[in-house]
C-alpha cells in the first residue's frame, strides 16, 4: 500500500496539468500559453537528460546545451539541404549527439571534479564557435528552419496541439526510460560510482566504461530535445549552445531536485515560468530571480522535491 | 612445492627518496592465513595497495594462481578472485547494506550493461547478498542504509562485500581498526570461520588477534620483510623484538 506524500501529489498534479494544458489553451483561446509550455516541456526533457548524468551519475557536465545545438542543427541543416523528412532528421540528430557525446565523454571522463566541469564547458564552447563559423548555415545569425520536420502525415508538427503532445510524449518516454535505467543493473553501477568510485573499482567494475555509456545515453536524449526545440522555434542558432544555456539546464536540475525522477521537470516548469512572469514585471527580473534561486538552493537542499519531501514529514 | 596462491617477488615502490616497499617477497599458500604486521609507517598499506592494484610498483612482480597481475587494474584482479576490505571503511553510504553486497555479487555475474530489468528484483543477486550478510551476522540489517549503521557494522559489511565476490584470496586491511573489545572478539571469531573457506592476507595492528589467527606472519619494517614464519618463530625472533621495542611485551605475552 502506497502512502500519500506531498511530493507525489504535487508531481501528479503537475503532470496532469501538462496533459490537459492544450484543452485549456483551446477553450480559452490562449495560444501563448501553449507555445510557452511547449518550450518548457522541451527544456524539461533536456534537464531530465542532464539529471541522468548529473543527479544519478554524479558527472557535473557544464556543456549539456551543446546537444541542444547539435540536435537543432541536424534538423536545420538537413532542412536547408532539402531533406525535410523527420524520419531522417530525427535519427540523424540523435546519432550526431551520440557521436559527439562519445568523443567528448571519452576525453572528459579522464578527469574528475572541477576539471570535468571545465572540460565539458570548453568542448561546448568549441561547438558554439564551430556553429558560429558555419557561414553556409547562417553563422552567427543562426539558421531559419522554413519547414518543420515532416512525418508524412503521421503527425503534423505545424499543428500546435499535435506538436505539444509529441514533445510531451517524448518527455514521458524519456522519463520512463530513465526510471528503468536507474533501477537496472547498469543504473545501480552508475549510481554506485557516484557514491564511491574506489569501492566500485575494488569490487570489480571498470568505472569509465559505465560512465561513458551513461554520458552517451544522456547526450542522445538531449539531442532529441534539440531537434524538437529547432522545430518549436523554427530557428536554430549558436546561442542555444552558449554556456549560459548549459547553466540554465543545471539550475533547472538543481532547483527541481538532483537525482529525482520528476525533479528536473518541476525545475524546468518553475524556472521558466518564473523567468516569464518576472520579465513581464520588470526589466531587471534577474535581480529577483537570482536571490530567489539562491534561497531555494540554500534552504531547500534537494531542491523543490527535497522541500516537498520535508513538508511530508513535518 | 605446489605453486602458491599469491606470490610477491622483489616488489619495490618508492615515494621520492623513500623506499616504501623495499624488495618485498612473500608467498601465500592456498588455505593459509598470512598476517602482515609492522610498526606504523612500515609500508603495510603501500604493499596492500600494490597487491590490489591501486598503486603500481616500480619493479618486481605479483602473481595470483601463477598468473602475473603486477600491472592489472584493480577491477580485473577482482575478477580473478582477489577481494579486499579497506582500512578506512569504504562503502556506498547512500545505499542499503543489501545493495552494497548485491553490487559485489553483480560484478561477478556477467556484465552490467543491462538497462531495463530491475536489478533489485534479481533473485540470484539478492540471495547472494543475503547469504553474505548472514555470514557476517548482519542479515537483520539488510535493508538499512549504510550511513545509518554503526562503525562496527560497517566493518562487517566490508567483509560481506568482499565475500560476495566469492574470492580465492581475501586481502583484509586492518579489519579490527576502530572496533571495541567485544566487536573485535566477534571479528576474530568470524575470521576464524572464514579462514576455513578462503585464503586470507591480513594486515592488522591488533597483536592478540594476529597471533590467534595467523598460520604465518611476515614482519615489515621500513618497507623490508625482516622476518617471516609461524607465530612461535616470530615471537622468538630477536630482530622482531628489536623492531617493536616498546611493543615488545605485546609480542611476547599474547597468543
Amino acid at each position: 500500500m502506497k502512502t500519500f506524500s506531498v511530493s507525489k501529489a504535487v508531481t501528479a498534479l503537475m503532470l496532469a496539468g501538462l496533459v490537459v494544458l492544450p484543452l485549456y489553451s483551446n477553450l480559452s483561446g490562449n495560444v501563448f500559453i501553449l507555445t510557452l509550455f511547449t518550450r518548457i516541456v522541451i527544456l524539461a526533457l533536456a534537464a531530465a537528460s542532464l539529471n541522468l548524468i548529473m543527479g544519478f551519475g554524479g558527472m557535473m557536465s557544464f556543456g549539456h546545451a551543446a546537444y541542444l545545438g547539435i540536435g537543432g542543427y541536424a534538423v536545420g541543416m538537413l532542412a536547408q539541404e532539402g531533406i525535410g523528412s523527420g524520419f531522417i532528421q530525427f535519427p540523424v540528430a540523435l546519432a550526431a549527439s551520440a557521436i559527439y557525446a562519445l568523443v567528448i565523454g571519452t576525453l572528459s571522463l579522464r578527469t574528475r571534479g572541477v576539471y570535468f566541469i571545465m572540460i565539458t564547458l570548453a568542448f561546448a564552447q568549441m561547438a558554439y564557435y564551430v556553429a558560429s563559423g558555419l557561414a553556409r548555415y547562417g553563422g552567427d545569425d543562426g539558421l531559419t528552419v522554413y519547414k518543420r520536420s515532416d512525418f508524412s502525415g503521421l503527425i503534423n508538427l505545424s499543428n500546435r496541439t499535435q506538436f505539444y503532445y509529441l514533445c510531451l510524449a517524448c518527455l514521458f518516454a524519456v522519463i520512463f526510460l530513465i526510471w528503468r535505467i536507474v533501477n537496472s543493473r547498469f543504473g545501480l553501477v552508475v549510481q554506485g560510482l557516484r557514491s564511491n568510485e574506489q569501492r566500485m573499482q575494488a569490487i570489480g567494475f571498470p568505472a569509465k566504461r559505465y560512465q561513458l555509456v551513461c554520458f552517451v545515453i544522456s547526450g542522445t536524449m538531449c539531442g532529441l530535445a534539440g531537434a524538437l526545440l529547432a522545430n518549436n522555434t523554427d530557428f536554430v542558432s549558436p546561442a542555444v549552445m552558449y554556456w549560459t544555456r548549459s547553466g540554465d539546464l543545471m539550475v533547472m536540475v538543481i532547483l527541481g531536485g538532483m537525482g529525482t525522477l520528476f525533479g528536473p521537470v518541476m525545475g524546468a516548469v518553475v524556472y521558466l515560468l518564473l523567468e516569464e512572469f518576472l520579465s513581464q514585471l520588470t526589466e531587471y527580473w534577474a535581480l529577483i530571480m537570482g536571490p530567489l534561486l539562491l534561497l531555494i538552493v540554500l534552504f531547500g537542499r534537494g531542491g523543490i522535491m527535497g522541500l516537498l519531501g520535508r513538508l511530508n514529514r513535518g | 612445492m605446489a605453486e602458491p596462491l599469491l606470490r610477491v617477488e622483489k616488489l619495490v615502490r618508492r615515494f621520492g627518496g623513500i623506499t616504501a616497499t623495499d624488495n618485498v617477497s612473500l608467498d601465500v599458500a592456498a588455505g593459509e592465513l598470512h598476517a602482515i604486521i609492522g610498526p606504523n609507517g612500515a609500508g603495510k598499506t603501500t604493499l596492500i595497495s600494490q597487491l590490489t592494484g591501486h598503486l603500481e610498483p616500480h619493479s618486481g612482480s605479483v602473481s595470483l594462481d601463477g598468473r602475473d597481475i603486477t600491472y592489472l587494474p584493480a577491477y580485473r584482479r577482482c575478477a580473478l578472485g582477489l577481494a579486499r576490505s579497506f582500512q578506512i571503511t569504504s562503502l556506498l553510504l547512500d545505499f542499503t547494506a543489501a545493495d552494497n553486497v548485491a553490487l559485489a555479487a553483480q560484478a561477478h555475474a556477467g556484465h552490467s550493461f543491462r538497462f531495463f530489468a530491475n536489478a533489485r528484483k534479481e533473485k540470484g543477486l539478492r540471495d547472494a547478498a543475503h547469504a553474505a550478510l548472514d555470514r557476517v551476522g548482519l542479515l537483520h540489517r539488510a535493508d538499512v542504509v549504510v550511513s545509518r549503521l554503526s562503525h562496527g557494522e560497517r566493518r562487517q559489511i566490508e567483509l560481506a562485500v568482499a565475500l560476495a565476490s566469492k574470492p580465492k584470496l581475501l586481502l583484509l586491511d586492518e579489519p579490527m581498526a576502530g572496533l571495541g573489545v567485544t566487536e573485535s572478539q566477534n571479528m576474530v571469531k568470524l575470521l576464524q570461520e572464514l579462514r576455513k573457506e578462503v585464503s586470507i592476507v591480513l594486515v592488522e595492528h591488533d597483536m592478540p588477534a594476529v597471533f590467534a589467527l595467523a598460520d604465518r606472519i611476515s614482519v615489515l619494517v621500513y618497507g623490508r620483510v625482516i622476518a617471516s614464519g609461524d607465530p612461535a618463530a616470530i615471537r622468538a625472533n630477536e630482530d622482531v623484538k628489536r623492531a617493536y621495542l616498546g611493543d615488545q611485551h605485546v609480542v611476547t605475552h599474547h597468543g
